[in-house]
């Protein structure tokens, strides 16, 4: 049955399944019909805009909301039946919920004090755990008292003391400042690898998904889009919608002009004539001619090049942006598209320019 | 902030060269404090002047000149004196009642829902109406052949002294404060972060520990001013306390007195001096109520940034 | 990519019905069943005068043994209930827009500005609401007696602004702080007077609070028992002071009468409930007044 106690939950773990899962609440479908599977070892990030269920799919996982259809299992047993506090995750929230009226010590021994870990034993691990995000010195402070960064800290010590196999974390570093956001995240990764932990790992970032990640899943309006490492999900995603999420800056709507040999297409978008990959999506071959595709383009594929070299493109340069080791460029064509790029070479705003775009970084996705 | 002779020479200069309206200003006297003049108009002469025109009324008594004897007079009469503890002997219970009733329907009741309305709604009847109508509604409710007795009865209970008696006015003063206090508190519960719950559940917390742990203690700020406000409303008790308590006896609260001296004796010194010891008991009360609130932690209740 | 127990998993029915049971607890039952009893009782309360009312007389038992209407008849034209209904209807209005002309300007100067005083002012401003009226209602009776205005509407007007202005001040205080500063210097960057800034930027942006603000206001002047009583005479009664009147009366008014009086109160004070929850949540209002 189910209803297991906290401790034999706790007892290793293979693979967290969530099977067919929806979760419809008023008028709102925040999941449908959602397939995921998180194995040992594994730091998988959901991925998405706001609102496409990755937070709705954690709360879920986490006992904080019913589902309406499916199940949730962990190895052979059901958990969506499972009350929250018997599940035995940790959990980091967004806003940290720290509780604010006791100190960061009671804070972090929160967890185990529910487990009914003895006092001792309760200080020891819990100032392990503090040590470990550095915090030993701020023990006896209250939240109010930390910096966001600390306080974020705090609440992965608090998630870990408790030592849990899985980690869910709901985009803990979207309320943090830049250079904090990018020191965290090499924190969490570290903690990942040395803890030897599984982590589910909420952000609408592409950066911290692609950095941190062994697998990315990408959610569209509460559906599973696209799951793969993030070197697959990067260099190949499966749809325009993953593609402008994966850092694919230069989307076109177009249409097939011609099919060319071993699977290249020729496509039209406004003034531009490029050859492209398609990507394959539902089973019928439909490239034909005329056909209405999306076409999507990373700017760091494009190059600054000599008119005659293959599928150039003819702009004049509108915005260049100083990056230290390279310029970000906006350029249009003569109709007016605008393309972007990323080129070591000095161009010049005013100035016209010829790029170019190998054929297999053109991705073709029939609409 | 050390400075050389020459540059507080500068400072004071420049401060004596900047005009009065800017140096006012910066002390946060404008014009606008215009907009406040009809306020202080109002609560200046029908509160704070009647105020002190009743304590100088109050060293003026009817009869003799000792400017003490209205006071003196209340407070040797041991039946006038022990209005006082007869009002503390209702509002007490009544307060924590109130609390300890509508915190546990209130903290149900936190999240928004379908009923919500229609309940909210329902509670604040009593509320709305207030103790004279709740007073002649209990009369047909509580009274001997009243439906409560007829209730009891067909189940075999004897009959209850539920009106005309300490009973009487303590439901009367209940009717009223429940409500309130169910507003008051759904409001302080509602108010505590959602996402404090969910953590504390995540880390292993059951539903009574999530309320012991948590809840409880970052409402209870909430729940000393709820109970604070509670005893200001039932120490206010009067109408009912004529109405269906025993004016005479168990329910001679304070309010009795003031009523007494004024409309029947026309002593209005004597009115104003036992109106006045009242407010110094009322006052007692609520700096040590308000301290012991401040004791208690008072930070937001929310969890962190956002 | 899908395992083969997905599938399967995928299949089964959800246990809807004993997980919705298990989340309902033995202290929960308990509480709303209170909270049921409670209102309950106060149904009872208030809707046995509402049958009194309609009843010829009603010595003992479950039910009245008659039923009648006369008695609104005769609580209209006799017992002075029509003056007093247009009494509460001109005390109201009156001390409505008096407290919030100077309480709402009142509630903006505190909310924003700090200035010395402040904190006295407010404390002396809360307590005619934190006091019970009783402890000043005499005084000021007696004041405006010794001012030659004892029994007038006018004095009504006056000691029903006392506990009125407080609450207007109260009520305002966290709607102003809630529009932030940056609104206002906008609108004045972009050229807006003091004028125009109040009535075009502020005013629509308080227009809940105040409306939550008139509201509350009016409520409390009709259920304002203590400070009319001292003031007021048999002509210039609110509605209460008169029921009170019928209901203390050594004469022994008859109790379907004074029912029947009590209805034209019940009535008004239902309206104005229902008005209030149509506007605005008292929850809030009243959660954002106490400190």
């Amino acid at each position: 049955m189910a209803s297991r106690t906290l401790a034999q939950t706790g007892s290793g773990f293979e693979s967290l399944q969530m099977c067919g899962v929806s979760r419809t609440y008023g008028r709102t479908r925040a999941l449908v019909d959602l397939d995921l599977e998180l194995t040992r070892g594994e730091f998988v990030a959901l991925l998405g805009p706001s609102g496409c269920g990755k937070s709705t799919a954690l709360a879920c996982l986490a006992g904080l909301q019913p589902l309406t259809t499916g199940s949730i299992w962990r190895d052979e047993v059901r958990i969506d039946t499972v009350p929250v506090e018997k599940r035995g995750f940790g959990m980091v929230f967004q806003n940290y919920a720290l509780f604010p009226h006791l100190t960061v010590q009671k804070n972090v021994e929160f967890g185990l004090s529910m487990r009914h870990v003895g006092r001792d034993e309760r200080r020891r691990r819990a100032a392990a755990a503090l040590d470990l995000v550095q915090l030993t010195d701020h023990a006896a402070k209250i939240p109010s008292q930390l910096s966001g960064g600390e306080q974020q800290r705090v609440a992965i010590a608090r998630a870990l003391a408790i030592d849990p196999e899985i980690v869910l974390m709901d985009e803990p570093l979207s309320n943090l400042d830049a250079a904090l956001r990018i020191e965290m995240r090499t924190e969490i990764k570290r903690l990942y690898q040395e803890r030897d932990l599984s982590v589910l790992y909420v952000t609408h970032d592409q950066e911290e998904a692609l950095s941190l990640a062994t697998r990315l899943v990408v959610l569209r309006q509460g559906a599973l889009v696209q799951s793969g490492t993030p070197k697959d999900v990067y260099a190949n995603p499966v749809s325009a919608y993953v593609a402008s999420f994966m850092g694919y800056r230069n989307i076109f709507a177009g249409h097939v002009a011609a099919r060319a040999e071993d699977g290249a297409v020729h496509v039209v978008a406004d003034d531009l004539e490029l050859v492209g990959r398609l990507v394959t999506g539902g089973g019928t071959d439909n490239t034909a001619q005329g056909t209405a595709v999306t076409i999507a383009i990373r700017p760091e594929d494009i190059r600054v090049a000599a008119p005659s070299a293959p599928n150039a493109i003819q702009v004049m340069v509108e915005v260049v942006e100083f990056h230290g080791r390279e310029l970000a460029v906006r350029a249009r064509t003569n109709r007016g598209v605008a393309i972007h790029f990323k080129t070591e070479e000095s161009v010049v705003a005013g100035h016209p320019a010829t790029l170019c775009v190998p054929r297999d970084r053109v991705l073709v996705f029939a609409r | 902030m050390t400075t050389t002779v020459e540059g507080r020479a500068d400072t004071e200069l420049a401060r004596s060269r900047q005009p009065l309206k800017h140096r006012l200003a910066d002390r946060g006297i404008d014009w606008s404090l215009l907009l406040l003049l009809p306020a202080v108009l109002i609560i200046g002469g029908l509160f704070v002047y009647p105020f002190f025109y009743g304590l100088s009324i109050s060293f003026e008594p009817l009869k003799g000149s000792n400017p003490l004897s209205n006071y003196t007079d209340f407070l040797s009469d041991p039946y006038l004196r022990d209005s006082i503890v007869k009002t503390l002997r209702l509002a007490l219970p009544v307060a924590l009642v109130s609390v300890a009733f509508a915190a546990p329907l209130a903290f149900q009741a936190r999240r928004n829902f379908r009923g919500r309305q229609a309940i909210t709604l329902v509670f604040m009847l009593p509320l709305t109406f207030g103790s004279i109508l709740i007073a002649q509604g209990m009369i047909r409710v509580f009274s001997d052949g009243g439906w409560i007795n007829l209730l009891l009865q067909m189940v075999g209970i004897p009959k209850q002294q539920l009106i005309y008696n300490y009973a009487g006015t303590f439901i009367a003063a209940t009717m009223v404060t429940i409500p309130f206090m169910f507003l008051l508190l759904m409001g302080f519960f509602g108010g505590i972060d959602r996402s404090l719950e969910h953590a504390a559940g995540t880390l292993g917390a059951s539903k009574a520990a999530r309320f012991w742990r948590i809840t409880l203690p970052l409402a209870s700020p909430g729940m000393v001013t709820a109970f604070t406000l509670a005893l200001v409303e039932a120490f206010a008790v009067f109408p009912s306390a004529i109405l269906v308590g025993q004016p005479d006896n168990a329910t001679h609260v304070l309010t009795l007195p003031i009523y007494a001296a004024a409309s029947q004796h026309s002593d209005y010194g004597s009115a104003a001096a036992i109106a006045m010891i009242m407010t110094v008991i009322e006052l007692i009360i609520l700096v040590v109520l308000v301290t012991v609130r401040n004791r208690i932690y008072r930070g937001p209740a929310t969890g962190g940034k956002g | 990519m899908i395992s083969p127990s997905l599938s399967a998993r995928r299949a089964l029915p959800r246990p809807s019905l004993v997980r919705r049971l298990s989340r309902v607890t033995v202290t929960s039952v308990i509480t709303w069943f209170a909270g049921g009893c409670f209102g309950l009782l106060a149904i009872a309360v208030l809707g046995s005068v509402a049958i009194t009312s309609f009843a010829t007389n009603w010595r003992a038992g479950w039910w009245p043994a008659a039923f009648t209407s006369r008695w609104y008849g005769q609580a209209w034209n006799a017992t002075g209930i029509s003056q007093s209904l247009l009494v509460t209807f001109q005390v109201s209005v009156a001390v409505v827009l008096i407290a919030l002309a100077a309480g709402v300007p009142a509630g903006y100067v505190l909310a924003r500005k700090k200035f010395p005083g402040k904190s006295a002012f407010m404390l002396v401003m809360l307590l005619p609401i934190i006091l019970p009226t009783m402890t000043y209602a005499v005084q000021l009776a007696a004041m405006m007696y010794r001012f030659g205005l004892g029994g007038s509407l006018p004095a009504v007007i006056l000691v029903n602004l006392v506990p009125a202005l407080p609450l207007v001040i109260l009520i305002t205080v966290p709607f102003v702080e809630q529009i932030s500063p940056e609104v206002e210097n906008a609108a004045k960057v972009f050229g807006a007077s003091s004028l125009r800034l109040f009535t075009r930027v502020l005013l629509p942006l308080l227009a809940p609070g105040v409306v939550a603000a008139g509201i509350l206001c009016l409520m409390r002047v009709l259920g304002q028992f203590e400070l009319t009583f001292f003031v007021s005479n048999a002509r210039t009664q609110t509605l209460v002071v008169t029921i009170f009147g019928a209901l203390s009366d050594p004469g022994g008014v008859p109790e379907p009468l004074v029912a029947a009086m009590t209805m034209f109160y019940m009535i008004i004070a239902l309206i104005g409930l229902v008005i209030t929850f149509r506007f605005s949540n008292p929850a809030d209002a009243l959660s954002r007044r106490a400190r």
